[in-house]
């Protein structure tokens, strides 16, 4: 046993830990629930954990994972009940596995979004989003190779919009890799293309992942 | 959570400081809840947080049945600034509530320059700043902390001030507020009893009067307020309260990582340190408590370093067994233990040397003053052989960087003095080229000056602090003669201190001058983003105050002083003999060598300190 998968989930209060904090509270939760974690060698050794996919603060998750290295052999009976004893609120584990499939292979990333409205009618904004997302959409993006326009509907799958009280809900299947689509794309979109139904505030829940071929990811 | 808050939230920097929700956080159903107590550090979350004695009071406060309390920090620039455009006032972090709601406010209090930032909590959250303008029983707003040993800058504000150590005297605080409630007491009527409380300074219950030259001329107690109040402290420190299952912080720190408090107190005398007086008698934890106490912590947190925590963490006596205990503990599981405030001793070295096989931190060390002339004046008992002895073993051991404290503008300062901070410093890059093992990596020598701030309850409570433009010309004087280029020199500007100077012996008059300065936007001031000189000496004017008349006059012996009716358990005698003893030149024995009687020993039951 060298190798171990955890997936969690992080929401509530603690969907505003931004990932560096959310790998040291990762670790210091390991500690706790005495899981021997692997360090790396050298002048400033450091726990050998990777989140596989960097949560954006704000953002919660029902479908976290992390890989961690491991210095002996781990009981996995009762470890995510342990595990979630052991963190913080928001944190709740769902599973601790072994020989989890390839970060490259995942390719899409379920999301489901709330939009407020305070003022505006949900019905019409939900009109003016689904009139929106009907022809493509670009949207300007900043990376790290500098600001530029990125169509953002040729890497989302499934997009629906439900009129709810005073919000919408968005749903949608969004590249996760090779283009990694950030669901807040969609909030920027349509404050970009859309501004009168830009929404007052909302954030996005990330749910499942899957591989190119549709099949869950895990 | 507020939906406000949801919205702020992404705009400010790092927002999981404004969330709550920590691993070890106390939350509790209000429905068994009697009194609320909101837990105020006048600082950010990374500063609050890293406060022991923050984590102590969160722990024993929470331990009252039917007490919730909660916590508070200081919301950022960007944070106050939206808080304010969108009406969300203050709130604590576990609740989400807003301050005004709460019985108690308190403010634990550890450096001057805090002052305008409880003012801006108070106006974030709503609350009427002046005591007098709060007519009501609640919120009680009262402060602690060790600044509370010249409480009267912050008189006008709060209803009531802890001296001392607070584990205890918080707690019959909030027993009082609960009677009080229970039965309807008006807050005149809680005040006065709670005058009786030892340890606790009813501002409102003192009235000061002033001669002509503006000096302090008397201090009278209304209402039978005590003469004098005296500090209260934790007498059986070895059965204190130390919270092995304190929080952890879901966002980096300043200090995050487990820290034992060793000992209270210090058997040193230096002549300059406030801490060093105030906090007498020592009182010391034993080796078994510090050890169980140490892994119970680490296992709590999940830490993966642990530091000492004391004044002087040379002179606990166990140190030696208690660092072989921790690391059999740590070095298996990878926790670093790390060693600060160590004297430049034999002693030390050799047990630094054993803790730090693998993560080596820089040395530190504090001579203070360039000369032995002078460290005899201040009574810093370290002698430069000492230093370089200590610096020597350490670069034999690896070693290549040194760092060095000093002040600049001690009493009886000369040239001679300043230009022999110099001179150490090129002993100590001498001593590194006589003795390191790896020269290739080089050496690195920081020396570092800061405006000498004379403090209430020392023996320098008397002394002048040198101008602004003075400490400058000392500062130009030893970079010009700063030749190695090991050494690198850094100068702490002379402007907080000037102001720090003004706060720490100011008298009430200095309450307006907070205000004034708070109305032109002082807040977070230990941080340059929230200072600026100007507004001090523009509000200074608008006053027709003096600050000079606070920082820079020497005070005769004889003069009342703002904080005479505060007793910090050492006599004025023994200030007014050891300030004799400095302008002589002449050291005085630390507390374990002989006891100078400063009076402190009367607080421990037997008369006998250091135990
Ligand atoms: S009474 Fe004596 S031993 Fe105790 S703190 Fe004072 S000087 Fe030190």
């Amino acid at each position: 046993m060298d190798k171990l998968r955890l997936v969690y989930e992080q929401t509530g209060r603690a969907r505003w830990i931004s990932h560096l904090d959310a790998m040291r509270t990762l670790q210091r939760g390991l500690n706790r629930a005495d899981v021997p974690i692997k360090y790396s060698e050298g002048f400033n050794p450091h726990a050998l954990i990777s989140i596989l996919m960097p949560l954006s603060v704000g953002t919660e998750s029902l479908y976290q994972m992390a890989d961690i290295r491991v210095r002996e052999e781990v009981d996995l009976a009762g470890l995510p009940e342990r595990l979630t004893l052991a963190m913080p609120e928001g944190f709740r584990f769902r599973d601790v596995y072994e020989n989890g499939a390839k970060p490259t292979e995942m390719k899409w990333l379920r999301v489901r979004g709330v939009w407020e409205y305070d003022e505006r009618n949900p019905e019409e904004m939900t009109e003016l989003c689904r009139e929106l997302f009907s022809r493509p959409v670009q949207v300007m993006r900043k990376t790290k190779r500098g600001e530029g326009l990125f169509t953002v509907t040729e890497h989302i799958r499934d997009l629906r919009f439900v009129p709810g009280e005073k919000a919408v809900t968005v749903e949608a299947l969004l590249s996760c890799n090779e283009p990694m689509v950030n669901p807040d794309l969609l909030t920027a979109a349509v404050a970009q293309n859309a501004p009168e139904a830009s929404p007052d505030g909302g954030h996005f829940c990330r749910l499942a992942t899957f591989k190119a071929d549709d099949t869950a990811f895990r | 959570m507020d939906k406000k808050l949801e919205r702020i939230l992404p705009r400010g920097q790092k927002p999981a400081r404004y969330t709550g929700g920590e691993y070890g956080e106390i939350r509790k159903d209000l429905s068994g809840v009697e009194l609320r107590m909101a837990l105020c550090f006048p600082d950010v979350y990374e500063i609050g947080m890293s406060n022991t004695g923050m984590r102590i009071l969160y722990r024993v406060i929470n331990d009252m049945p039917g007490v919730w309390c909660e916590r508070v920090f200081a919301p950022w620039f960007d944070m106050a600034e939206e808080m304010r455009k969108n009406a969300l006032p203050l709130y604590a972090l576990e609740s989400g509530d807003p301050l005004s709601e709460f019985d108690a406010v308190g403010f634990s209090l550890g450096y001057e320059m805090a002052y305008t930032t409880v003012l801006e909590m108070l106006s974030l959250a709503g609350i009427p700043m002046h005591s007098r303008d709060r007519e009501t029983l609640t919120p009680l707003v009262f402060a602690g902390g060790s600044v509370c040993c010249n409480p009267e800058p912050m008189a006008e504000y709060f209803d009531l001030m802890v001296v001392g150590e607070g584990e205890d005297v918080d707690r019959e605080v909030l027993e009082l507020l609960r009677s009080a409630k229970r039965e309807g007491w008006t807050k005149k009527e809680f005040l006065s009893r709670a005058a009786k409380i030892g340890g606790i300074y009813v501002p409102s219950l003192y009235k000061p009067e002033y001669a002509p030259d503006g000096t302090l001329a008397g201090m009278t107690a209304l209402d039978g307020a005590p003469e004098t109040v005296t500090k209260r402290i934790m007498t059986d420190f070895e059965n204190s309260c130390f919270p092995v299952d304190a929080m952890v912080p879901n966002t980096e720190i300043v200090h995050d990582r487990v820290g034992l408090e060793l000992f209270r107190g210090c058997i040193r005398g230096c002549r300059f340190c406030q801490a060093g007086h105030i906090y007498r008698p020592v009182r010391n934890r034993s080796v078994e408590k510090l050890l169980q106490q140490g892994k119970e912590a680490l296992s709590f947190s999940g830490y993966q370093e642990i530091t000492l925590l004391s004044l002087s963490s040379s002179d606990y006596r166990g140190l030696n067994e208690l660092c072989d205990g921790l690391m059999e503990y740590c070095e298996p599981r990878g926790i670093g233990l790390s060693l600060p405030s160590l004297r430049a001793d034999n002693f030390s070295m050799d047990i630094m040397q054993r803790v730090q096989k693998v993560r080596k931190s820089g040395l530190t060390f504090a001579p203070e003053a360039g000369t032995q002339r002078l460290r005899d004046v201040i009574n810093k008992n370290v002698t430069e052989e000492d230093l370089l002895r200590s610096c020597a073993t350490a670069f034999r051991g690896g070693w290549n960087s040194v760092k060095l404290y000093f002040m600049l503008g001690l009493p009886t300062e000369t040239d001679e003095d300043v230009l022999g901070i110099a001179e150490l410093a090129d002993r100590v890059v001498h001593c590194w080229r006589e003795n390191a093992v790896n020269k290739a990596r080089g050496l690195r020598v920081t020396v570092s000056t800061s405006c000498f701030v004379p403090k209430p309850h020392t023996p320098f409570q008397w002394e002048p602090q040198v101008s602004r433009e003075e400490y400058l010309r000392r500062v130009t004087l030893l970079r010009e003669n700063m030749k190695a280029k090991a050494v690198t020199y850094n100068w702490h500007d002379p402007e907080t201190s000037f102001t720090e100077a003004v706060l720490s012996r100011g008298d009430r008059r200095i309450g307006a001058l907070l205000e004034e300065i708070w109305r032109r936007g002082g807040y977070l001031e230990s941080w340059s983003e929230g200072f600026a000189l100007s507004r001090w000496t523009d509000s200074a004017d608008k006053l027709g105050l003096d600050l000079t008349f606070y920082a820079n006059r020497t005070r005769p012996l004889t003069e009342l002083l703002p904080w005479d009716h505060i007793n910090m358990g050492v006599k004025k005698r023994h200030f007014i003999r050891e300030y004799e003893q400095a302008h002589r030149g002449c050291l005085s024995p630390d507390c374990r060598a002989a006891c100078s009687a400063c009076g402190a020993n009367a607080f421990l039951p037997g008369g006998k300190c250091d135990g």
